[in-house]
């Protein structure tokens, strides 16, 4: 059992990672991380909304009629999600303006209900909730990696501090849409041309 | 601007200048998988546009005329997902009674629909951006064209790209992102046409 837990949330974070691997949850994954702040905000509301949501959904699996149970699936993970709406808006009301329609996107955003679907129906709550926070994690890392460089790129500065200096020429196109697609198409070259491959080697 | 052309305004802009893929990356996880072949990007694409047109106006009605007076627009979400839900279920039953040909055309892709982002997306934008009843329409046709558009031509180039050699790594996601990347690129020369905020 513990073994078995291990591996599910190990998993997620290295070669079946949800966003360079699976290539689920790429609208976020583009469209928040110009900032860093911005970015950790929303990776929060992503990794609590499919924690709770793959927990849930498993601990009520087996009542769940299989006909509707999209249907049930999305209205539990909307019902997180309108949780972290709230929140945001009445804790950090600023990014919650930047974000604007993409808080309410991690409804349809393809990691949360693709755990639910292909882990959280057929497994445990305990697992489930494991399996929900590592690619909720797994999805955390891959943005920080992209907003630092996509920050500090396009506007010079990391969580708003200046730290290239005034010679610094900002790449405006960073922080511009083909600078988002550019980046994460990087970023998955490199991983899965340098890293993964290394990694089954060993 | 003359509010007779916002509508029209609106419309151009959604597909070429808010583009809401290339712009605001909204649909990406279909577009990515379902852009392999020009015939199922066309039946996708038609089936989204159509979707997008009326589930704007109907959580426009929904929106304005029973959230919002009765003080429940928190809970916009999830009443967005269930209209599109049921709206999709329904044209599914509709078009497998009426139509058998575009039932095999378009039906396969329906239930993709309810879980494309750009859908609930364009919903979302359209509260946000304070859209009337009839901007409303011209924004969730326009959005649903510019998806057309988009995908059209990532397929028409995908096709084209099927034999050329790519680097390792690169394959599948990676060089789609990259065209996707040129592509915004090449829309952002549209950008000074129009400007809504």
């Amino acid at each position: 059992m513990k073994g078995k837990a291990k591996k599910v949330f190990m998993d997620p974070l290295g070669a079946n990672n949800p966003v360079f691997a699976q290539i689920l949850g790429i609208c976020s994954t583009l469209a928040v991380t110009n900032v860093v702040k911005n970015t950790v905000v929303m990776t929060l509301g992503l990794t609590f909304t499919t924690t709770l949501s793959s927990l849930t959904i498993s601990a009520l699996r087996k009542l769940i009629p299989s006909r509707i149970r999209m249907m049930v699936e999305t209205l539990i993970i909307a019902t997180y999600v309108i949780i972290v709406d709230i929140v945001l808006r009445a804790f950090l009301p600023d990014i919650w303006q930047q974000l604007g329609p993409y808080v309410g996107l991690i409804i349809t955003n393809c990691i949360v209900m693709g755990r639910t679907e292909a882990f959280a129906l057929s497994n445990p709550p305990g697992l489930s909730l494991i399996d929900g926070l590592s690619s909720g994690l797994g999805y955390t890392y891959v943005l920080l990696i992209i907003a630092f460089f996509r920050e500090l790129l396009g506007s010079g500065s990391i969580w708003g501090i200046s730290v290239l200096g005034s010679q610094w020429t900002n790449w405006s196109i960073m922080i511009m849409p083909p600078g988002a697609f550019f980046m994460l198409a990087v970023f998955i070259w490199v991983v899965k041309g340098k890293i993964l491959p290394g990694e089954e080697k060993k | 601007m003359n509010s007779a052309l916002y509508p029209v305004a609106v419309f151009f802009a959604a597909i070429f200048t808010n583009n809401i893929l290339l712009t605001n990356y909204l649909g990406m996880c279909s577009f990515l998988s379902v852009s392999k072949e020009l015939k199922t990007s066309l039946g996708l694409g038609a089936a989204v546009t159509f979707v997008m047109a009326i589930t704007t106006v109907l959580n426009w009605l929904v929106y304005y005329y029973l959230l919002l007076p009765l003080g429940l627009d928190y809970l916009r979400f999830i009443v967005f997902i269930i209209v599109i839900a049921a709206f999709v279920q329904v044209v599914e039953m509709i078009i497998e009674r009426v139509s058998e040909q575009l039932y095999a055309a378009l039906g396969i892709f329906l239930p993709l629909i309810t879980v494309n982002c750009a859908i609930l997306g364009a919903s979302l934008f359209m509260v946000i951006r304070d859209y009337d009843l009839l901007a409303s329409f011209a924004f969730g046709i326009g959005s649903g064209l510019g998806w057309f558009l988009a995908i059209l031509a990532m397929a028409g180039i995908r096709q084209k790209m099927a034999k050329a050699k790519v680097p390792k790594g690169l394959e599948g996601a990676g060089i789609t992102l990259i065209i996707t990347g040129m592509m915004a690129l090449a829309f952002m020369g549209f950008s000074g046409i129009l400007n809504l905020s």
